[in-house]
């Protein structure tokens, strides 16, 4: 059951914000309801209005340009069907079309995620290696700040309580690059989640640039520069050659705890296991073979 | 706005009735559909949108009426598992599930029926891999998935 609320909808993102700086800690943002109802049905939230930002001009809207920007009330369906975000980057459709269920998926939203700061977010991850930067717009004025930034820690965002999410900003990586998301677990959330991105790595060549993020066992998603280090300038035939290295050093820069997941041992090695398989997969994509058929068992390959 | 405790006059086509309701802005798709229009056929169960349970499709979208609130449907079209079969004739995903032998003890079997809909409007005759992919989170307690499946990929006329 859920506690009375009233229940606001602006049209407007100057209006929402009117109301939130009006409001203050009574109100809070709601588009797809996926995290915020179960809250307050818990009783752990009990805000006494909801702005219903679906109405927001703007932000049900996905557009490209010089990055591709996908307004704060995307739903994962539509982010999973998008013609931009399919041709601009693939692998987020992919990863869209895996993001928990389909009842989820179809009124969950981008923001929502975001905003919510769950450590089991499929999305955070992804964003990271698409040098994924944020929207928040308040009565104050507009400011935009990396991911890493907004995302400060479990259910612990940047945003003021005025600000609200607009939109995320990401920028494509380059053509060539070869990529994968690899999620595990066997709860509803992920246990792990790893997403590498090898630029510029045609057929042959070498890592121009390696991006590699790992979330879901720290209290927020990160990029691992040093197992990035180590795939850069390595050719695409011996990637092989340095999976032992790189997972190692995924594994090292993790800080897991104990919980219904797992030990924050158990974590750890399951880092260097699912880094060197996204290697792997990742690799075969920059040679242009099919990606390996071992399928992982427990495991999500987008 | 919508003040707490307002109820607020919502007009939705329920399993091709036209109807009209007041609720209030925190009523749950899944109380109003249970408690208002006496349609029992969605079941409460995890209450966190991981069981599947509760499924009705909202505009042909399966949702989970557990963590949808009413207010949203306003304007829509729901249907829940009442309004599957035709009078005494049953929809041919019902048809596949009883020939299939897919009901064990019966709880999921809506949500499963209304999901199997939903990707059957979607992926006229769906792959086995199309199907489990949609399954996801679609929980059959008895574990009785193995002929869900068949059922699901039978219904789309394919092989099971």
């Amino acid at each position: 059951m859920l506690r009375p609320f009233a229940l606001h909808r602006p049209g407007t993102a100057e209006e929402a914000c009117g109301l939130l700086a009006r409001l203050g800690d009574d109100a809070v943002p709601y588009a797809g309801g996926t995290e915020l109802l179960l809250l307050m049905k818990l009783g752990l939230l009990r805000p006494r209005h909801l702005i219903d930002v679906k109405r927001v001009a703007g932000f049900d809207a996905i557009t490209d340009g010089a990055r591709l920007t996908l307004g704060a009330a995307v739903t994962h369906r539509a982010v999973e069907r998008s013609p931009l975000v399919g041709r601009h980057c693939a692998l987020l459709a992919a990863v869209a079309r895996h993001v928990a269920n389909v009842r989820v998926r179809n009124v969950g939203t981008v923001g929502g995620n975001l905003a919510f700061a769950d450590p089991h977010s499929d999305l955070a991850t992804l964003f990271l290696t698409l040098d994924a930067t944020v929207e928040l717009v308040s009565g104050r004025g507009r400011r935009e700040l990396p991911l890493t930034d907004f995302v400060r820690g479990a259910w612990e965002t940047a945003r003021a309580p005025d600000e609200l999410l607009a939109s995320v900003r990401l920028t494509p990586w380059p053509s060539g690059t070869a990529a994968t998301y690899v999620k595990f677990g066997v709860h509803e959330r992920p246990t792990l989640g790893v997403a590498l991105a090898l630029c510029r790595a045609a057929a042959g060549a070498r890592v121009g640039e390696a991006r590699l993020a790992i979330g879901c066992v720290d209290a927020r998603p990160a990029r691992v520069p040093a197992a990035e280090a180590r795939l850069t300038g390595v050719a695409v035939a011996e990637l092989e050659d340095v999976a032992g290295a790189v997972a190692e050093a995924a594994a090292a820069a993790v800080d897991p705890a104990d919980d219904l997941h797992g030990s924050a041992d158990y974590k750890r090695a399951m880092v260097a296991v699912f880094v060197r398989r996204a290697l792997r997969i990742a690799a075969a994509r920059a040679r242009g073979d099919v990606a390996p058929a071992a399928r992982f068992p427990h495991a999500v390959v987008a | 706005m919508i003040d707490a405790g307002a109820r607020v006059p919502i007009r939705l086509v329920v399993n091709g009735r036209a109807r009209e309701l007041a609720v209030a802005t925190h009523a749950l798709l899944l109380d109003v559909l249970r408690d208002d229009l006496d349609l029992k056929g969605a079941k409460r169960s995890c209450d966190s949108q991981v069981c599947g349970a509760c499924t009705v499709l909202v505009d042909g979208l399966a949702v989970s009426a557990c963590t949808y609130l009413a207010v949203e449907a306003d304007g829509c079209a729901v249907l829940t598992v009442e309004g599957l079969a035709e009078g005494d004739t049953l929809h041919p995903i019902q048809r596949a599930f009883v020939d299939a032998g897919a009901v064990q003890c019966g709880f999921c079997t809506a949500g499963m029926l209304l999901t199997a809909r939903a990707l059957l409007d979607e992926h006229a005759a769906p792959t086995r891999e199309q199907v489990l992919h949609y399954l996801r989170g679609s929980l059959c307690r008895c574990t009785g998935y193995r002929k869900i499946v068949e059922a699901i990929v039978a219904a789309g006329g394919g092989d099971r």
